[in-house]
């Protein structure tokens, strides 16, 4: 049976009435109307439906609703902050999305991936990207995005922090 | 705070509310939503709004393949537009203004949509500019040869200048010309460039553009229960613990199965998963693939075959030849697997329909929808909107998706709207499958090796006729056959045979139709007698393509930009194929090749491509990228298998796809302008890369590789 859940999505209490095996993903697509994620396997296998929990990427097509419980949900609406700024016009400038359907998941993938490794190589790209399917084949462009929003990021702060200690994973 | 999010589930009824709330300047700001302001000008492919924008009518679907983006880069050239004032819209449906010029249906397909609209658009444009510089001579009472249009400003002497948006109503009152001066080629300021996609915005901000993502007052959302097997019917059903499931509002017999109805998709799911169905299944496929695998052994030999092209005399030539050369290739069933799995919402109400999907045979699923739910074709309203993916999918003959979305609407009486969704393991296991297939080839060899004659067969089912018809002469069915060998290749003495299978899986046109297998079958073969004939591959290819100038011409490019004869490091090897693709569109790819350990890498992949003008460089090297992982994927991975008749995948888990870490990790493309008019590029970049990568597999390991699934069949794997 249905019963009350309380979730922070985008920044907002929400509170809604949904079977507690009801996974987050139609909990905000059909009950909130956030549709900007998206189904694409229900089996955690394409990651289309990714949504930001606490700051990490998961899939949202096999979380039930019941456990999110109070960590904050972020979808693509609700992205915000210069990680996510970069990352889409990056997006946009090398024109990555051929038929798009899968582009929120890649989208939230590669911001969370940036917010925790602002410099990432190939080899961190493809590890943290692997999961999420494409069937168009964009995959050249959305290391090329990452890349050209981590140097957009990279540049537009450039005397107010000191590297501390070396990256070992940006020697490019 | 969740009273925010409901409000604008109201604004967000129709797209435009999508776009607006989304804060963005979208291309696809739709027509729709602004029907009610007087369209200043308007004409079937395109209206000029007040505000200046200049809305595209795209008679396509837009399934990924920047079609709509390209559609408007014609109409906005000859338009003389700037190309930020342009934007898109699906057209509705009208078989006599929309047709696509090659099938005189209004459809999507076959790589056609360019070269079909090119000079129709061109002409709209054209006749637009025209009524808008007579009305701007007019107004200024200057001669209309005096004028000039550029970036959207229409001037006189750079005395008088006025937008596109001013001159729209006195425009739209003026006779509209026969024939429209259209630019030279040289003229052209838009095409050529690599134009940026109008819908990259919208989809990088996951704004809802999809069918699945259409909502409607009280919609309700159905999942179909299909049988477990192809051809079985429903016999019974026990509904009562589905209609137990909270938000479950109906359980309904279809044609296709049982429907459940429910509140919300996660509803239906439940409740679908609670039916208790039985079927009666006596006369469904029940065949396993081994089995069917030998069945089409035996009909290659001994089955029902067709002429489908002879030339010369194959049998007294192969008579004569030095050594005969034979090989066999199997192909899987594959399922398109598009990332938005089919879905369509609509509703039926007071004697109409309205319907929203990715719509790529408006003809025929406007048809159907009119037959079903018994309305005039008048009556059947269709949004085409963006498709989340379809490689063919889409676009059945028998419009299955639509027509059964159809009967659910029937069933459900018009009650309230609703959305047909299908789960991935209805899409896997849903069938409408790229044709299983075996080509058999045959060469008769002179003694340098040279082709003499070529007998190929071909055993598979046709998804244009469907299974053959006791009593009726089987028509020759290119879809099956084109881009054969001996279409290909010069070769003096050759027949072309063909036998339709008879299996109770519905297949379906995959991208590129039949060259999804020809292509891998004549490419490894003529690889294979190149290596037997101890002959280079490219030389041995070019001295068989002196018929074929323009694949010969993209062959050389690609074997020279890829160092076709520059030495390889061990374990690296260079794969090539060539093809003229099935709409005149030219391309060769080398694959470069890293095998370690039994684990393959795509290293690189060179490409040249000759589909006339390059109207859109970036456009088409993203058709290419995509197409070579689609084809990679499927040669690496993909097959979807029988046990019993049943669909042995179910879902992305089993049914594997190209992920990132495979992908070539570059791909280059070079462009030949071998023709003055633009041809597709939709399928053409996905046909050839399962012979590049199997022909440099079989250099590095000796063995040819003749059946895909590369992994499976080749012992090997991917890192």
């Amino acid at each position: 049976m249905a019963e009350r859940q309380q979730l922070q999505i985008n920044g907002k209490q929400v509170s809604l009435d949904a079977a507690p095996a009801m996974p987050l993903l139609w909990a905000l697509r059909d009950l909130l109307h956030l549709r900007g994620t998206k189904y694409g396997c229900g089996i955690a296998q394409c990651r289309a439906c990714t949504v930001h929990l606490d700051g990490e990427a998961v899939p949202s097509c096999v979380l039930p609703v019941s456990a999110v419980g109070g960590r904050q949900v972020v979808t693509i609406e609700g992205l915000g902050g210069r990680v996510a700024a970069a990352v889409q016009a990056a997006w946009v400038e090398l024109d990555v999305p051929q038929c798009g359907y899968c582009q929120s998941g890649q989208v939230m993938g590669a911001v969370a991936l940036l917010r925790a490794n602002p410099a990432p190589d190939d080899a961190a790209i493809d590890s943290a990207m692997q999961p999420h399917l494409c069937r168009c084949g964009t995959y050249l462009r959305i290391r090329a995005a990452i890349h050209r929003a981590a140097a957009t990021l990279a540049s537009a702060r450039p005397t107010m922090t000191k590297p501390t200690k070396p990256s070992r994973s940006n020697a490019r | 705070m969740s009273e925010q999010l409901r409000v604008s589930r109201r604004v967000f009824i129709a797209f435009s509310g999508a776009a607006a709330a989304g804060g963005l300047t979208l291309a696809l700001a739709p027509s729709r939503a602004n029907a009610s302001e007087a369209a200043t000008f308007q004409q079937p492919f395109l209206r000029i709004g007040a505000d200046g924008l200049v809305t595209v009518f795209a008679k396509h679907l837009d399934m990924g393949q920047g079609i709509w983006t390209g559609l408007t880069s014609i109409v906005a050239e000859e338009l003389d537009a700037d190309w930020s004032q342009m934007r898109v819209d699906g057209a509705p449906v009208d078989k006599a203004l929309y047709k696509n010029l090659i099938f005189g249906i209004q459809t999507t397909g076959g790589s056609t949509s360019t070269a079909n609209s090119w000079l129709q658009l061109r002409r709209a444009g054209a006749t637009a500019r025209a009524m808008l510089v007579q009305a701007a001579a007019s107004k200024w009472r200057v001669p209309a040869e005096e004028l000039q249009v550029s970036r959207g400003i229409v001037s006189h002497h750079d005395k008088r200048r006025a937008g596109f948006g001013e001159l729209a109503a006195a425009a739209a009152a003026l006779p509209v010309p026969t024939e429209p001066p259209l630019k030279p080629a040289s003229a052209f300021a838009l095409l050529g460039h690599a134009l940026p996609r109008l819908d990259a915005a919208a989809k990088s901000h996951g704004v809802p553009m999809y069918a699945i993502d259409i909502e409607r007052p009280g919609m309700r959302v159905a999942l179909l229960q299909r049988p477990p097997r192809f051809g079985a019917v429903l016999a019974s059903v026990d509904d009562r613990a589905a209609r137990e499931v909270p938000g479950v509002v109906d359980v309904v017999q279809v044609p296709g199965g049982v429907a459940v109805i429910a509140e919300h998709t996660w509803a239906a799911i439940e409740g679908r998963r609670a039916l208790q169905v039985t079927w009666q299944e006596d006369r469904a496929e029940k065949r396993s693939s081994a089995e069917l695998a030998a069945e089409f052994k035996r009909l290659a030999t001994a089955g029902d075959a067709v002429v489908c092209a002879t030339r010369g005399d194959a049998a007294g030539a192969m008579s004569r030849a030095v050594s005969v050369v034979e090989a066999e290739f199997e192909m899987p069933y594959l399922a398109h697997a598009p990332m938005e799995p089919l879905c369509a919402v609509g509703e039926w109400l007071d004697g109409r329909c309205e319907v929203w999907a990715g719509i790529q045979n408006q003809t025929a699923d406007q048809a159907a929808l009119a037959r079903i739910l018994e309305l005039p074709l008048e009556r059947v309203t269709l949004h085409t909107l963006y498709a989340g993916g379809s490689f063919g999918r889409r676009a059945t003959f028998s419009s299955d998706w639509i027509s059964e979305f159809a009967q659910v609407l029937k069933a459900t009486r018009g009650a309230y709207p609703v959305k047909l969704m299908w789960t991935r393991e209805d899409d896997i296991r849903g069938g409408f499958y790229r044709p299983l297939n075996l080509h058999r080839l045959r060469a008769g060899v002179a003694a340098d090796g040279s082709l003499l004659a070529v007998e190929h067969m071909i055993v598979a089912q046709s998804f244009l006729f469907g299974a053959p018809k006791p009593g009726v002469a089987q028509r020759p069915d290119p879809t099956v056959f084109e881009g054969h060998f001996a279409s290909r290749y010069d070769v003096a003495d050759a027949s072309l045979r063909w036998v339709n299978a008879e299996v109770g899986v519905p297949v379906q046109m995959y991208r590129a139709l039949s060259h999804n297998h020809t292509s891998f079958a004549k490419e490894v073969f003529i690889d294979e007698l190149a290596r037997r004939a101890g002959r280079d591959p490219l030389a041995y290819r070019l001295a068989h393509l002196s018929a074929h100038p323009r694949q010969a011409a993209v062959l050389r490019l690609a074997a020279e930009k890829a160092g076709w004869s520059t030495p390889w490091a061990e374990g690296v090897a260079l794969g090539l194929a060539v093809q003229e693709a099935n709409n005149g569109t030219f391309v060769a790819q080398v694959a470069q090749v890293r095998l370690e350990g039994g684990a393959v890498q795509v290293e690189r992949v060179v490409c040249a491509i000759d589909c006339g003008i390059v109207l859109n460089p970036d456009i088409v090297r993203s058709q290419v990228e995509g197409g070579i992982a689609f084809g990679l994927g499927g040669a690496l991975h993909g097959r979807i298998t029988l046990d019993e008749g049943r669909v042995v995948q179910s879902n992305f888990n089993d049914f594997a796809q190209l992920r990132l870490t495979e992908m070539p990790r570059a791909i280059e493309v070079h462009f030949i302008e071998g023709g003055s008019s633009p041809t597709g590029v939709g399928e053409p970049g996905s046909v050839l890369i399962g012979a590049a990568v199997a022909n440099a597999v079989a250099r590095l390991t000796g063995r040819p590789v003749r059946s895909l699934p590369l992994l499976e069949s080749g012992a090997l794997t991917t890192r």
